[in-house]
């Protein structure tokens, strides 16, 4: 220690230094943790998704037999009921893959509407579910909010995702 | 010494003033939220009824949020300039905003079921929001896990800002994979896709949650600012 750090003039300068480098250490730690983060979210990609879309499974190339979740929009008019199994096709708009259910679906699960099924991909390429969830969309109104909207034609389908 | 409690003394005066208005506007925004959120709001053209969960699940979730980034934000404050009252805010914050994760959780698994036919599934928007539960927790832990409360101030501060990570993994789930969760409703790009007759009771029940945590913050300051005080008496009377 020098005469001069013992003064009281440097002393608060040298606390200065110190919050300044405590602050970038805080800063840098944060910045490498995101990046950290991010690159760990970012490899584990494939994992971290709920449900792979009709085209994700044409794509993947998914094995028979193999367990999936399969998440898309009900095709308009394909949903076909034969006692307690409902047969429906679930489409990204891109591709499309049937699917067959025996038992009660959520009361949200309708043409037009997002779903995820979950079961294990038969070899005719169609999907055996044994769940069905319902996917609900983030736009909120009362339902003669929604009519109006219909009527004027400025209702927009929702997105699959 | 004095010095040391020259900052939250003075804190606390502007606090203690503010407190009886922060109270009553809790209970005000609460009441005419809930009146609002239960009765004046319209049924969802989709989900009917059950859509009133949502008044509960997206102010907490908000809190959930909003309190952990304060939280964050106090504890760089306390590791870079030391500052006791920053200490203070994040111990004084943390059952707060782990309750409003709890309630954000319980009410969306409770709005799950009739919903998308499911309480609970593994999806990176819960998976985050269960994470962010636990590290309220181990935060809560950490603070209490040493004898003397001002040695766990430090590493709870850095565990905080570790977890911070996971904040905007959680505003950005919905966006970056395929979850279960619809994407955000409220802060998006092209605005609110709610209902102005839903956003006015959503927005009166974020207002009093705010409140609430306010006015919760402040008593549960006062109490720290009080203990730390009987503490810092006791060791004088130990040293003389």
């Amino acid at each position: 220690m020098t005469n001069e750090a013992t003064t009281p003039k440097s002393k608060t300068s040298r606390a200065a230094t110190r919050k300044t480098r405590r602050l970038y250490i805080v800063l840098i730690g944060m910045t490498m943790l995101g990046l950290a983060a991010g690159l760990v979210l970012f490899a584990f990609q494939d994992s971290l998704v709920f449900f792979y879309t009709p085209s994700d499974v044409v794509g993947k190339d998914i094995k028979p037999g193999q367990r999936v979740r399969l998440g898309g929009l009900v095709a308009e008019g394909s949903v076909e009921k034969d006692g307690t199994t409902v047969r429906f096709v679930v489409t990204d708009m891109m591709a499309e893959l049937p699917v067959s259910y025996t038992g009660i679906l959520p009361d949200l699960f309708r043409e037009g509407q997002g779903v995820v099924a979950e079961g294990s991909l038969l070899p005719n390429g169609s999907l055996e579910a044994t769940s069905v969830l319902a996917k609900h969309d983030e736009n909120y109104m009362p339902k003669e909010v929604a009519e109006k909207l219909k009527e004027s034609g400025r209702w927009q389908e929702e997105e699959t995702q | 010494m004095m010095h040391r409690f020259a900052n939250p003394t003075r804190f606390m005066r502007v606090a203690n003033a503010i407190l009886p208005w922060t109270a009553g506007l809790t209970l005000l925004f609460l009441g005419a939220g809930l009146y609002q959120a239960l009765f004046a709001s319209p049924a969802d053209y989709q989900q009917g009824e059950t859509v009133r969960i949502m008044y509960v699940h997206v102010p907490s979730a908000y809190m959930a949020m909003m309190i952990y980034a304060s939280i964050a934000v106090a504890s760089a404050a306390s590791l870079i300039w030391k500052h006791p009252l920053a200490d203070m805010i994040a111990r004084a914050s943390a059952p707060i905003g782990a309750v409003f994760t709890f309630l954000c959780l319980l009410s969306g698994s409770l709005w799950g079921q009739p919903m998308w036919g499911t309480w609970w599934v593994w999806d990176a928007r819960l998976t985050s929001v269960l994470i962010l539960f636990f590290l309220y927790l181990g935060y809560i832990a950490l603070l209490n896990a040493f004898d003397d409360p001002a040695r766990g101030a430090k590493p709870a501060a850095i565990l905080a800002l570790v977890g911070a990570v996971n904040l905007p993994v959680i505003k950005f789930s919905v966006d970056w994979w395929n979850t279960l969760h619809q994407p955000a409703s409220l802060v998006k790009m092209d605005g609110p896709a709610v209902d102005p007759a839903m956003l006015l009771p959503l927005l009166y029940m974020a207002v009093a949650f705010t409140l609430f945590y306010i006015s919760v913050g402040i008593l549960r300051l006062r109490a720290e600012i009080a203990g730390a005080r009987i503490r810092n008496l006791r060791l004088g009377m130990t040293h003389d």
